[in-house]
């Protein structure tokens, strides 16, 4: 089983000291810059298009820099940003509520269960208020009141009106303003787009990240681009479950293959699962479908008291229902934050009470909100989710309660940065969902717009511009043997994954790896559990590399082979999450171990022991992965045990 | 459920195609429509056959990737993206045709895989309102009123899947390009380029290959997003007016 060594701690994140409200405007200040009419000359790779890297993208090249940007999907406008619902958080106070820069730090501080650190919790907080200002100029359709001006509305877990929205597609409209944005600079000839092109590893010469090697997915071949930095926005790593809200493409690749040449992996362990998504209908489950989580608002959830109980939900009497959320949380009822939401649930279909096919899920009831408010105010509330609910399950949630269960949605974890967004690799920066930076242990809802946009729009213009102008990078051509040798070797993986031809298809080994997983690091997690995925997790991928069958050749485009790669990286991926799942011996926001809860089941964290990021180095294929934490300290918001009962 | 499929194979961009029948049994009416054909993908890869490519991603109905003829009409016999078609709309023993989207301006990369990217050259053209980062004015100091707030948002939920060009017996992408021009030129901030947006538009849409409109409607009848076909004659009022308004 793969084991682990302490390293020397991460001290310097390069975060500045003094009052925390004046950090940010510091380090613009000590960030060097680089003359207007020398940017054209640096290159800056971006890697993904999503909120993130489509608003990076665009600023660099309003800038000046000449940027070569990435994506797998066929436009920039796909990326899987497109499907956020919800909204996104912004500290304007246009509600008079008493909102403020400082609430929404303090909100994401402690939404993230205290495993964050607070100058950059603080940051986001500030530049968020410039945001929407950005997405207002550039004509996103926001939800506006009669008078014109914007409307907000609540979110789980605060108490002040501060979620812009754009009907239930906040994410999609927020792209399309940042895809436009890129767009324009396409045109100026400042981006050199490549879509269908998926990045398959990182160069790093004398220390320093300098390019990637990619592969054009439609004629398979394989390209080494070199620039001055390398930008990674490539998402997040919930595709390792296999069934997840994420889309099919999404995946790890570009952040493992980073881990591997250098830069340190951040809380893996800490992954997200929402609590309202429609339940998996049998083998053939490709992915889930979340529902939002506003549907909390006027939904009831309960099972039935009698295990096993067939009767159609309309036919159980009312006494014969357990409401355990009100039962359990009766001050926050139905709309408890998403982990205990998650977790709840899980443990009424373990005690054998679930609904629906293999007793899976709970019911989501609409029937009381329907008889006092009436159907047309809960149609004209959440009339699209009902539409896509009964369109999957063909049933009618108007009449029939909603059935729901938890799925991977998020994660928190990623390639570990700076307060400046650069990993350990110098000039490779990490950026949106791809870095662990702003969320500690658990996101809050309409949380991950703001941060992919923060950093894209206004972070990390400033950080790289910073990194270019301090110099020292030396002219590097495609003729530098680093850049030979890494392209063999990516050619040769390639080559070896067809070449196995062997007996399983590579979505049967995706399926195996996403429910270890999900079973031993999923909503629970034990160390039994975690020792037993670690110990299989070896096996699995042994057998992946004998016995895979990847059809076609390496020249054309070949869907089954651009799998084949992401789940091998996957299968490595899942090892290090279980082993810091494993290492991490307290509970806290996402990462629930049953060995640490309090007396009535809730988590229980570890400040003394775990107040710290785990960030991992990678050492090599046969060597131990070493530990390096990054102490957090916490000046502003002080920890405190969260309770919801 | 038992079926069968006939689908568009063709190896690459320059290689002949021809319509390929596979029986596919155990089908459950919960499958999507694109779970249905991963399960024959399933099937064609254990038997050493090549798998049908076909685009996808969020299989949710936003991200646009997914797209396919079926039965003659785009993403199938319901209004909605191909990804949330479900079996459920097909009957035991049917015989179902899959073909990739067929239009001048979107060739075929592979089976059913099409390159859309003239979509993304007719945005790159004009569908943006200039506005680059850290020049924006306080987002308050911009009121919109909420009809045209509401009309901006339905025509900016086009999705770019490229229904509504295999849709047209022209192979137009006048609905596409209607619903962009139609949400930046209904906003204030869209004002200072509406002329320009328009026409450069359109040109790129002619340059690229699309056919004209002759507005037989049959894009909004495919559309999954449900993008309305007075956005068209929006375009067209919007084009004769740029049309005619002095040369900047």
């Amino acid at each position: 089983m793969l084991d682990y060594t302490v390293g020397e701690p991460l001290v310097d994140t390069k975060a500045p000291t003094g009052a925390i409200e004046g950090r940010w405007d510091q380090r613009k200040f000590e960030a060097k810059l680089v003359n207007p009419a020398n940017r054209r000359k640096h290159r800056v790779i971006v890697v993904g298009t999503g909120l993130a890297g489509g608003s990076a993208g665009a600023t660099l090249a309003e800038q000046g820099y000449h940027v070569i940007q990435f994506c797998f999907q066929d436009s920039p406008r796909r990326a899987h940003s497109v499907a956020a619902q919800g909204g996104i958080n912004e500290a304007k106070n246009y509600r008079n509520d008493g909102d403020s820069v400082h609430r929404l730090f303090y909100d994401t501080v402690k939404g993230g269960d205290f495993r964050s650190r607070e100058s950059n919790v603080y940051r986001l907080s500030q530049v968020s208020v410039e945001i929407i200002d950005q997405a207002v100029a550039q004509g996103v359709p926001f939800a506006r009141e009669y008078g014109g001006l914007l409307d907000t509305r609540s979110f789980g877990g605060v108490q002040v009106q501060r979620t812009f929205y754009a009907r239930g597609q906040t994410g999609q409209q927020l792209l399309i303003g940042a895809y436009q944005a890129l767009s324009r600079q396409i045109d100026a000839g400042n981006v050199e787009i490549h879509p269908r092109t998926e990045m398959l590893d990182l160069i790093v010469i004398d220390g320093k990240a300098r390019g990637i090697v990619a592969r054009d997915l439609v004629t398979g071949q394989v390209e080494t681009h070199l620039a001055d930095a390398v930008v990674l926005a490539s998402g997040g790593y919930g595709n390792v479950f296999y069934l997840s809200t994420n889309a099919k493409g999404s995946n790890a690749s570009a952040i493992w293959r980073a881990h591997k040449r250098g830069a340190y992996l951040a809380n893996p362990c800490y992954t997200q699962i929402h609590p309202t998504c429609i339940p998996r209908s049998g083998e053939h489950q490709s992915k889930l479908t979340l529902m939002s989580e506003s549907l909390r608002n006027d939904g009831r959830i309960w099972v039935p008291k009698q295990q096993g109980d067939t009767r159609p939900p309309n036919e159980i009497p009312e006494d014969e229902r357990d409401y355990y959320l009100e039962r359990i949380y009766p001050s926050f009822g139905n709309l408890v934050p998403r982990d205990i939401a998650s977790r709840a649930a899980k443990n009424q279909c373990d005690a054998g009470n679930g609904v629906g096919p293999g007793g899976l899920g709970v019911y989501l009831d609409f029937a009381d909100a329907i008889k006092r408010l009436g159907r047309q105010a809960i149609e004209a509330k959440y009339g699209n989710l009902f539409d896509m609910y009964a369109r999957i399950t063909a049933e009618n949630p108007y009449q029939v309660p909603m059935r729901i269960y938890p799925a991977i949605h998020y994660t928190m974890g990623g390639l570990w940065v700076d307060y400046d967004l650069q990993s350990t690799v110098p000039g490779l920066f990490v950026i949106g969902e791809a870095n662990f930076s702003d969320h500690g242990a658990n996101r809050l809802g309409a949380s991950a717009l703001m941060q992919g946009l923060a950093d894209g729009y206004f972070v990390l213009p400033t950080t790289v511009n910073d990194y270019i102008a301090r110099g020292g990078l030396t002219e590097v051509g495609t003729d530098h043997p680093v850049v030979t040798q890494v392209e063999s070797e990516v050619s040769g993986r390639l080559a070896k994954l067809l070449s196995i031809n062997g007996t399983r298809t590579v979505d049967s080994f995706h399926r195996e790896l996403g429910s270890l997983l999900w079973d031993h690091c999923g909503m629970a997690r034990n160390a039994d559990g975690l020792r037993k995925a670690l110990g299989r997790i070896p096996e699995l991928r042994e057998e992946f590399w004998r016995s895979v069958k990847v059809p076609g050749t390496g020249e054309e485009l070949n869907q089954e082979l651009e799998k084949a790669n992401r789940v091998a990286d996957f299968l490595e991926f899942g090892e290090l999450m279980l082993l810091d799942a494993l290492s991490r011996e307290e509970s806290c926001g996402g990462h629930f171990r049953e060995e640490h809860q309090t007396p009535d089941g809730e988590a229980q964290r570890d400040d003394e022991n775990f107040s710290h990021v785990s960030a991992w180095e990678y050492r090599g294929e046969d060597q131990s992965p070493v530990l390096h934490k990054e102490s957090l300290d916490f000046d502003y918001v002080h920890p405190t045990q969260r309770s919801y009962t | 459920m038992k079926l069968t499929v006939r689908i568009w194979r063709q190896a690459g961009p320059d290689a002949p195609g021809r319509m390929v029948e596979y029986p596919v049994d155990n089908i459950s009416t919960d499958m999507s429509f694109l779970e249905m054909l991963d399960v024959l993908n399933e099937q064609l890869i254990l038997r050493g056959e090549q798998p049908v490519a076909f685009d996808h991603d969020c299989r949710e109905g936003i991200c646009g990737s997914c797209g396919v003829v079926i039965n003659g009409r785009a993403h199938g016999p319901e209004q909605t993206t191909t990804c949330q078609l479900h079996m459920r709309a097909f009957h035991d023993g049917d015989v179902v045709d899959v073909e990739p989207w067929r239009a001048k301006a979107f060739p075929i990369i592979k089976d059913l895989v099409v390159d859309r990217s003239a979509f993304d050259r007719i945005i790159q053209s004009g569908g943006y309102i200039t506005a680059p980062t850290g020049s924006a004015p306080e987002a308050h100091s911009t009121p919109v009123p909420k009809p045209a707030a509401d009309e901006a948002f339905d025509n900016a939920t086009c999705i770019g899947c490229g229904a509504c060009v295999a849709a047209c017996p022209n192979g137009s992408a006048t609905l596409f390009t209607s619903a962009k021009v139609t949400h930046l030129n209904l906003l204030p901030q869209g004002q200072p380029e509406r002329e320009q947006r328009v026409l450069d538009m359109i040109e790129t849409m002619d340059d690229e290959g699309f056919g004209g409109c002759t507005n037989s409607g049959e894009c909004v009848a495919s559309c999954p997003k449900g993008i309305p076909f007075a956005s068209i004659a929006n375009l067209n009022r919007e084009f004769l007016h740029a049309s005619r308004a002095p040369r900047r």
